[in-house]
């Protein structure tokens, strides 16, 4: 165990009556670190990160943050952190300005402090523009951004997002990526949920597939991918007519391991890509060869059916 | 799952919960004032004169004065009831407002202790609105108005905690009518707005001891006639008890709603 644990669980436990929503699971978070969870609806994300701000009452296992136990300094914890929800909550008789300004005071920050501060979060978010405009008036990825860095205003060393950039364009996602791995380099601790796997690709060092409130597997986003899928696979996609003993056929003989999703065939392999002429030759199907990534370990480990 | 039962802390954080709304109302000052003064001038010139022509006198004083000093009593309740129920639900649960507060350092405590504060300043706000009118009426004057802002501000806490437990029950909107119905209407109707309450059957008078309103008209009625309330102490304990014993179930319950 290393000294410098910003967050630390044990046998972290919520339960709902006889509902284990998260169930005995264990981590440590570093400072700079940016740690990821990652799993379907339900998996129990959001019920972990109301823990971690003290929303959401322990049942059982211990949690510290700072090395400060949550069930009894959880505000003194909160004024170090940032937290940006998985639905908005702006105030909407605010302006954008006064959503920070205000925000600002419930952390007791001085009014000339904040007078200079709420410039440069509105740059950082990009919303200079829209300072005095309130919330209703803006698009759901301005008020994202609005969300994002009203979490800063406390300068937090700890800032917490939930599912971040859901529903938003690639324009602001890319740029709310840019801030996170922006303040990382700041030394910033950040820890996200996310449904996307190629945001925990791209920003996280570190992360946790979870499911049903379990844990199902932990490590860098390199690492996971090693450990649980082949490097490449090939997705077949029927247009018509495909037989399927043929296809079955074909990557038995390529060494592939054959999924099924819809009316997608996954061949993952070491090496696909000698199954590609075969494939070519059929008119009625495409096909795509790429490199496999966290979205084939995530479903490879939380299954491939339908959440409800 | 278990109640968190323990006593609310009073801290200074509620002063910036408090800040917040009057932030907010301040941007809707003129509307806001409007009502304040518009409702009850109709109140007063229409009942006040209308049926202070029949009736002359009540309890010794003009019919316009006894029901001015009724009015004052019952806006305050009014107004305190419907922050606590409609303002503090559409906080509490469509804006998330409260969701954003607990992720800043302060918690159910400081939250609830901030809109009674609130609820109770606008009570004061409403309640001193027809003090004026009355005033300007010429049904109401005297020095010893003062005393109404520290009761009107009481009275306010004490009609705020039982309407935040409502919210903090109610799954939507309409829950509330329940409680203005079958308790607000009630008291306007049974607790001395309108006449004194010892016309009333015996039985319907000792009830009405046990509701806040009659308290709250005893005290403001004498202030601001010119008298002097008799009583105090027992009418004081009433509406304190109800802001209390209000304000500790109200944290309860909004704890239940919100940490789980
Ligand atoms: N107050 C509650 N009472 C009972 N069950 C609850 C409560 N809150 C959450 N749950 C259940 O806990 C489980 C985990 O919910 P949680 O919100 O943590 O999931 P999540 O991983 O954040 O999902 P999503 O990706 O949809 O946001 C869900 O099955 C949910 O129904
Ligand atoms: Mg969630």
């Amino acid at each position: 165990m290393r000294g410098d644990a910003v967050i630390s669980a044990r046998g972290l436990t919520k339960r709902y009556g006889a509902d284990s929503v998260v169930d005995r699971v264990d981590f440590e978070i570093h400072r700079g670190q940016c740690f990821g969870f990652l799993g379907p609806n339900g998996a129990g994300k959001t019920t972990t990160l109301r823990m971690i701000l003290g929303h959401c009452p322990i049942t059982e296992g211990t949690l510290t943050v700072f090395g400060q136990s949550v069930a009894s300094q959880a505000k003194s914890i909160r004024q170090r952190v940032g937290v940006v929800a998985q639905t908005d909550n702006l105030d909407p008789d605010f302006t954008v300005a006064e959503n920070l300004a205000v925000y600002g005071t419930f952390f007791g920050i001085e009014p000339a402090q904040l007078e200079k501060r709420i410039p440069e979060l509105l740059d950082f978010a990009d919303l200079r523009a829209k300072a005095n405009v309130k919330p209703d008036a803006l698009s759901g990825g301005m008020k994202r951004r609005l969300a994002f860095v009203r979490a800063l205003i406390n300068d937090p060393e700890l800032i917490v997002l939930d599912e971040p950039t859901t529903g938003l364009d690639p324009q602001v996602r890319h740029l709310l990526w840019g801030r996170v791995r922006e303040l990382t380099r700041r030394g910033k601790t950040i820890l996200l949920t996310t449904h996307y796997l190629e945001e925990a690709e791209r920003l996280c060092d570190e992360l946790i597939i979870m499911d049903h409130g379990r844990i199902l597997d932990r490590g860098s986003p390199r690492a996971l991918t090693r450990r649980h899928v082949e490097a490449e696979v090939l997705e077949i996609t029927d247009c018509g007519g495909l037989d399927e003993s043929w296809v079955a056929q074909l990557s038995a003989q390529a060494g592939c391991r054959l999924e099924r999703v819809g009316d997608t065939r996954y061949c993952y392999s070491n090496d696909a890509r000698s199954m590609i002429p075969q494939v070519e030759s059929h008119r009625q199907l495409t096909y795509l060869h790429r490199p496999s990534n966290l979205e084939d370990v995530f479903l490879r480990l939380t299954g491939r059916e339908l959440r409800n | 799952m278990a109640l968190d039962l323990r006593v609310p802390r009073l801290r200074s954080a509620a002063i910036l919960v408090l800040k917040r709304n009057i932030k907010v109302w301040r941007k809707l000052i003129g509307p806001a004032l409007l009502m304040n003064f518009g409702e009850p001038t109709f109140y007063l010139l229409g009942l006040g004169f209308g049926l202070g022509a029949y009736i002359g006198q009540m309890s010794d004083m003009p019919y316009l004065t006894f029901l001015a000093s009724g009015i004052i009593a019952s806006s305050a309740m009014n107004t305190a009831s419907f922050e606590g129920m409609y303002s503090v639900f559409t906080r509490m649960d469509q804006q998330g407002t409260y969701d954003a507060m607990l992720a800043a350092p302060l918690d159910c405590d400081d939250i609830i202790a901030g809109e009674m504060l609130w609820c109770a300043t606008k009570s004061l706000i409403s309640g001193v609105a027809i003090v004026v009118v009355a005033g300007l009426l010429g049904a109401i004057g005297g020095w010893q108005l003062l005393w109404l802002i520290p009761v009107l501000f009481l009275v306010g806490l004490c009609f705020a905690g039982p309407a935040i437990v409502m919210s903090a029950l109610s799954p939507s909107y309409d829950f509330f009518t329940y409680y203005f119905t079958l308790v607000i209407t009630p008291m306007f109707i049974l607790c001395g707005v309108f006449y004194p309450t010892d016309t009333l059957p015996q039985a319907l008078q000792s009830f009405t001891q046990i509701l806040p309103l009659t308290h709250a008209v005893a005290l403001v009625r004498p202030l601001a006639a010119g008298g002097e309330p008799g009583g105090v102490v027992l009418h004081l304990a009433v509406l304190a008890a109800y802001a209390l014993v209000g304000f500790y179930l109200a944290v309860v319950l909004v704890r239940r709603r919100l940490i789980r």
